[in-house]
């Protein structure tokens, strides 16, 4: 069972409290973009085995979204964050590179 | 002028716990800036009480007042005067970002009474109920099996469910099964 602690209400909900909202700052293509990168954008996730970062959303609770770090092989939870952000903030990173020394995923590492 | 009723019209069911409809009850979703001090005497002069703190409920002169998320409260206020109390707040908060709208009739309200009434509760929802986790002035948004909801405990020991009105039947059906008098589990005696 998943358990994220919620960074708005403070809930460590189980996972049926929460709604996953997929991948985490993901920067997005629209009008003006060109046709690969709408492609990338729509299509190309991050499915890594290891660290992840991902948006979810306390649907049954206070109803915010927010961001979590997580490792999608072992399910431990390194840390959750504020949705008014487009990076990790260097704390979370921290946490992570603490337990997954070396760590990257996207643009981001440890 | 019509007869407003509550969604199960005060039926009662007593098995584990009492668990009953409360009838109708004045509640008004407030959003706004808790920061502000514009906000905090508006909800002050709503309910009496202070704008209430991160997931506690807190009780004044004329109503409570809820955490609901870090931009929203709930009003509990006397079905009656709701309308009147919404129009205070849009002149109170006049000239500032927020959202005051009158909900009664979108809710039904059930309290959960007796010995067992935290384990009714636990069976249905996935919150932590045991001794000194969760206390009176505590306010909680969950869901109960299917349906979101909401409660909070009083200083009686009473629980009070809030869900919307559209699934009050399932929640008072599936809290009667939670308290069937052949139901217990005893994780709480």
């Amino acid at each position: 069972m998943l358990i994220l602690e919620c960074p708005y209400c403070g809930v460590k909900a189980e996972e049926t409290e929460l709604h996953g909202g997929g991948e985490a700052h993901l920067k997005r293509f629209g009008p003006g973009s060109s046709d690969d990168e709408f492609h990338d954008y729509l299509f190309m996730k991050e499915n890594p085995r290891g660290v992840h970062l991902e948006r979810w959303r306390h649907v049954n609770g206070c109803g915010k979204w927010f961001h979590a770090a997580r490792c999608t092989q072992t399910l431990e939870v390194f840390a959750t964050y504020s949705a008014q952000t487009t990076e990790p903030p260097q704390e979370v990173k921290d946490k992570i590179s603490a337990k997954r020394p070396g760590w990257t995923w996207r643009e981001f590492e440890g | 002028m019509s007869n407003a009723v509550s969604a199960l019209g005060g039926a009662s069911f007593a098995g584990l716990a009492k668990v009953t409809d409360t009838g109708l009850g004045g509640m008004i979703t407030l959003r706004g800036d808790f920061a502000s001090a514009k906000f905090q005497a508006a909800v002050k002069a709503a309910t009496g009480t202070e704008v209430p703190a991160t997931r506690k409920i807190v009780f004044g002169d004329t109503g409570a007042a809820a955490w609901m998320s870090p931009d929203e409260l709930l009003l509990l206020v006397d079905y009656d005067g709701v309308d009147a109390v919404v129009a205070k707040l849009g002149e109170d908060l006049a000239g500032e970002h927020h959202m005051a709208v009158n909900v009664s009739d979108a809710r039904a309200c059930f309290s959960v009474s007796g010995d067992a009434a935290c384990e009714v509760i636990a069976k249905v929802a996935p919150v932590d109920l045991d001794d000194g986790q969760f206390l009176a002035g505590d306010f909680r948004r969950t869901r109960f099996a299917q349906v979101a909801g909401a409660f909070w405990l009083d200083e009686a020991g009473v629980f009070h469910i809030v869900c919307f009105r559209s699934v009050g039947e399932y929640m008072f059906n599936l809290l009667k099964a939670a308290a069937h008098p052949q139901s217990k589990v005893g994780v709480y005696a």
